[in-house]
């Protein structure tokens, strides 16, 4: 798949960087996402793009842990869950 | 030290009582009670016994009782009120965090009969509101509504006996993973399922209560009133071993209980200042003897093993250790994080000493599962 698309799905701005966590499963998602989200400048916006179902509840749980902010969950154009955060601190 | 078992509500020694009781009526209880002969007399009237002393400690009639294997009590529970109803329609009320043999259940049924299954949802503490329940039991389509007594994964107390359903709706109370600690309320519903383990009874018995005057129609293949283990063979010996255990269980209930909620305080307390890591559930109304947590960037699978090699035995509702790729149903309904979960659950003969030889290598293993994930 050519990586360097840049659609904008649902209206949201294209992440400042999307984590590619497809075939993972809980909790590596999210220990992806909480090794990676300080590449990005706080404000800058961090999507995980996974199947595991637990990121649903995972995602949003880690923001309201580590005080981040949950923006919600779209999709990757290949119909894959992704779920969109803000870096707050 | 010896392994400790801090699994207790997935399965506990027999109560010393059951014990002797079961030794006892397995000598004399072993005939069909149903038979005309000598011995089926016997069995006969060491059963009746054994509802006698349920009914007595469960605060109900005696002709309310079976008993019964414990999903079955679950399964007839709910869905002998469902049918009986079904003439105005196949549509049940659950709450999200109910056990799964009672999703399962009224999925099953509903399907069935080409209802549906509204789930309604709960708090971060992974309570359901009373006023939920009511709102969605009202349409007039609605064949029963079930509440759990308390949450079994997360200790939450439910408001089973707060709830006023509308339209002659029935309520089946579900006190599996509570019965022998909470009791079941006085009125307001119309069947409720309880589990002998909890109570430090035999794993394979089952209560079920229909209550007098409730319309109640057997969901399966069978005789249409409600029977003792659905009209199979029934478990004498287990069913007075059972009713031992109730008896003796309630009788300790303030010494045991009030130790184990202490006991259940200090992990909490333990737990909740462990870094990154979210103690869930209820911290006052909630079972006594359970407590559940999940650590961020953990796998419950690890935790479980390393708990298991320092030489506690714990449960955890995180995917990994489920035998499915689903997390578990009740921490993903409370938005509570579905990875890295610990269930802990206290028998009655738990001792402050396993609990802190727990506490004292906790952080240890935390610590050295996160710093190998390199967080």
């Amino acid at each position: 798949m050519d990586s360097s698309l840049t659609v904008t799905f649902g209206g949201h701005p294209e992440p400042d960087l999307e984590l590619d966590c497809r075939g993972m499963l809980c909790p590596q998602p999210v220990i992806e996402l909480g090794r990676r989200h300080t590449e990005v400048p706080v404000g800058a916006v961090v999507a995980v793009v996974v199947e595991d179902v637990a990121a649903r509840t995972d995602v949003p749980a880690w923001c309201r842990m580590r005080g981040q902010e949950y923006l919600g969950e779209d999709t990757a154009p290949d119909g894959v869950p992704r779920y969109r955060v803000r870096r707050l601190t | 030290m010896a392994h400790a078992h801090l699994d207790a509500a997935a399965g506990a020694p027999l109560h010393p009582a059951a014990r002797e009781v079961l030794d006892a009526a397995l000598a004399r209880g072993y005939a069909d009670p149903r038979a005309l002969h000598g011995l089926g007399r016997d069995a006969r009237l060491l059963l009746d016994n054994a509802r006698e002393a349920v009914a007595d400690a469960l605060a109900v009639r005696r002709d309310e009782v079976w008993f019964t294997g414990p999903l079955d009590a679950v399964q007839r529970g709910l869905l002998g009120l469902a049918e009986a109803r079904l003439h105005r329609g196949a549509r049940l009320v659950v709450p999200s965090v109910e056990h799964a043999h009672v999703r399962h259940a009224a999925r099953w049924w509903a399907d069935r009969h080409g209802g549906q299954v509204h789930e309604v949802g709960v708090d971060s503490w992974g309570r359901a509101y009373d006023g939920d329940l009511v709102e969605s039991a009202i349409g007039g389509d609605v064949a029963a509504v079930a509440c759990q007594l308390a949450n079994h994964e997360v200790g939450t107390i439910q408001p089973a006996g707060q709830v006023e359903l509308p339209d002659g709706v029935p309520l089946f109370v579900d006190g599996s993973a509570s019965l022998g600690m909470i009791d079941l309320p006085e009125t307001g519903w119309s069947a409720a399922a309880g589990h002998a383990t909890s109570w430090g009874g035999p794993g394979s018995v089952g209560v079920l209560v229909v209550r007098r005057g409730t319309r109640w129609s057997n969901p399966f293949p069978g005789d249409p009133e409600p029977q003792d283990f659905g009209g199979a063979l029934p478990d004498v010996a287990g069913s007075l071993a059972a009713a031992a255990a109730l008896q003796a269980t309630l009788a300790e209930r303030a010494e045991v209980d009030g130790r184990r909620r202490r006991l259940v305080d200090r992990i909490r307390e333990v737990a909740a200042a462990l870094p990154d890591t979210e103690v869930v559930g209820d911290p006052v109304e909630r079972l006594p003897h359970l407590v559940t947590f999940s650590c961020l960037y953990l796998s419950g699978e690890a935790l479980v093993r390393e708990l298991d090699r320092a030489g506690f035995g714990v449960a955890s509702g995180s995917a990994c250790t489920a035998s499915t790729l689903e997390p578990s149903h009740v921490l993903a309904a409370m938005g509570a994080l579905t990875h890295g979960n610990v269930r802990i659950s206290l028998g009655r003969d738990v001792t402050e000493q396993q609990v802190e030889a727990l506490l004292a290598v906790l952080p240890e293993i935390v610590g050295r599962l996160r710093s190998e994930v390199g967080l």
